[in-house]
């Protein structure tokens, strides 16, 4: 009872630490990715290639002046930010990282708990998240604010139905609600993964599609238009308040990228047997990392490049190593596979947001309820059939 | 263990409940009635029903409530005026309450004389597996029906919408 008390606060620290650190790199990752689709350099000027970037981001948040504007609902509008971090941060409880790990001979999962209606929860703790941007607009007392948080509510009710549809199929397939004997019954490779072993690639692309409007990414922004509504329902928010709302956004895309991870893509399972070459995959992508890394090092560009992308190019080769060892291979590789999965989609979501423009709200509201909610029926519809008949 | 996490979410959902009909403003009323449903959903799961705890939360706290949410917003509902009560409420209310809890409470012995008392972790009946065989099995007919009425109502709904737009 005591180790596992003591296994969970381990687990707890490290994943919260992981988590949030990993959320600050992922807003650096995007400001590069979207800077360099519009062919300009990005963040820049702190730390190599801006890669402190978001540690100064932290420092400028926390030392903004806090501002109480007049005429708010003080209780709500301090408690919305508060609810929407917290939901965001609870769904990352039940999702597995990867299998069983054994540490000082304490074998534990990689996972901090496993509900056996771990889908379930999470869908919960979403739904719950809706109140952190509908509050937040009502009460700040701001038309803008208003129009946000209520754009929000209606297009999270909406989007939120052909979300859970298209949950509902791979769970059919995999017969179970369980994160961790989700990504169990899709072991075998590529071809047994729900996504293609069983059949739901439209589930697949609804469900992605459902995400980003759940998570108010372009182009379902609709609750903080900056050129109709200033900010949306952040608009009266400043310093550490604001950075709430931002990071509960970026922690709920890391939680549906792990889902679609999950559901569809197999989770931690490697795309072809070890056996077969593909624990060499993370090594070989990893050296050819570090080589171009020490190529540009050799040629840089500036003068500083000379010993950044050396030293880059040197701890792209040690991971290669480490990813060869024996010891560290059977609990580092399936998490590279997982990471990999949902490095992915979280790659599409900056992708989209710097190609696509931003849907009309009528738009919107005519895709989810004429478009996508039908065909996650029908899809829903034609899985459980199917089952039905070859079970 | 069980027992205080019982006591407290039994504590937040009276003092929620309460908080619904004493606030003036129909937001914090819903956001009140929010805390509610969120902790009877953790009641459910002390009690070993996990399936219709996330039902609870997805369903009620996190569908229902947002539509009473984004109508109160939609609305823009003012706080209501309070105003004096009359007589006969502040004569007879208290009264009245105690009568009722005091009913409340003589027929729930009267119906269960044993006092049969609830172990918490006792019931295993609650997966999704479980809700699922009974809701298809034991509990098919009065499951048809829910059903239907809900597709009356949805059809009776967009029916009234019809007759505005036209």
């Amino acid at each position: 009872m005591d180790a596992f008390i003591v296994i969970t606060l381990i687990k707890l620290a490290l994943i919260a630490f992981v988590l949030l650190t990993a959320v600050a790199y992922l807003q650096w990752v995007e400001r590069k990715v979207i800077a360099h689709i519009q062919v300009r350099p990005g963040p820049y000027r702190v730390g190599p290639h801006g890669l402190l970037q978001p540690l100064a981001d932290v420092i400028k948040l926390i030392t903004k002046e806090d501002m109480m504007p007049s005429y708010v609902n003080k209780p709500l509008y301090l408690f919305a930010p508060f609810i929407a971090v917290a939901m965001a941060l609870l769904s990352i409880a039940v999702i597995p990282f990867g299998p069983t790990i054994e540490v000082a001979g304490y074998q534990t999962w990689m996972q901090l708990t496993d509900l056996n209606i771990g889908v379930l929860f999470i869908l919960a703790a979403s739904s719950m998240g809706v109140y952190g941007i509908a509050l937040a607009g009502w009460a700040s007392n701001n038309k803008y604010a208003l129009l946000g948080g209520l754009r929000s509510s209606a297009q999270m009710i909406s989007y939120e139905l052909p979300l859970a549809l298209a949950v509902a199929s791979p769970l059919l397939v995999s017969n179970t609600l369980s994160l961790r004997k989700l990504v169990g019954s899709q072991e075998g490779g590529i071809l047994h993964w729900n996504v293609i072993g069983g059949g739901q690639i439209v589930a697949f692309l609804v469900f992605v599609i459902a995400a980003f409007a759940e998570t108010n990414r372009v182009p379902f922004d609709l609750p903080e238009a900056e050129n109709e509504l200033v900010a949306g329902f952040h608009t009266e928010y400043s310093s550490m308040k604001f950075a709430a709302f931002f990071m509960a956004e970026y922690l709920n895309m890391v939680t549906v990228s792990c889902m679609a991870a999950l559901l569809f893509l197999g989770g931690w399972d490697a795309p072809w047997a070890p056996e077969h070459g593909s624990r060499f995959v993370p090594s070989i992508i990893f050296v050819i990392a570090g080589l171009t890394a020490l190529y540009h090092g050799a040629n840089p560009p500036h003068k500083l490049d000379r010993y950044t992308f050396t030293a880059f190019g040197l701890i792209f080769l040690v991971l290669a190593a480490i990813f060869v060892a024996p010891i560290v291979q059977s609990w580092l590789l399936p998490l590279f596979w997982f990471v990999a999965k949902a490095g992915i989609i979280l790659f599409a979501f900056i992708w989209i947001r710097g190609t696509l423009p931003r849907f009309r709200y009528d738009q919107l509201m005519g895709f989810a309820w004429k478009f996508l909610f039908p065909v996650a029926m029908l899809n829903l519809l034609v899985t459980s059939f199917l089952i039905a008949w070859f079970a | 263990m069980d027992i205080f996490l019982f006591l407290l979410f039994a504590i937040i959902a009276v003092v929620a409940a309460i908080n619904v009909v004493v606030q003036t403003h129909p937001i914090s009323s819903a956001v009140s009635l929010i805390g509610v449903m969120g902790s009877l959903a953790v009641l459910y799961l002390l009690l070993g029903a996990e399936f219709l705890a996330a039902a609870q939360v997805i369903v009620y706290a996190g569908a229902i409530m947002v539509l009473f949410v984004f109508v109160i917003m939609l609305l823009n509902a003012g706080a209501e005026a309070k105003r004096g009560r009359s007589l006969m409420v502040q004569l007879l209310g208290v009264p009245l309450l105690v009568a009722l809890l005091g009913l409340l409470a003589y027929f729930v012995q009267r119906l269960f004389p044993q006092g049969v008392t609830v172990h918490f972790g006792g019931f295993t009946g609650g997966t999704a597996e479980a809700v699922g065989r009974a809701l298809f099995t034991s509990y098919v007919l009065p499951f048809e029906v829910t059903s239907l009425l809900i597709l009356i109502a949805i059809i009776g709904a967009i029916v009234l919408a019809r007759k505005e737009l036209d």
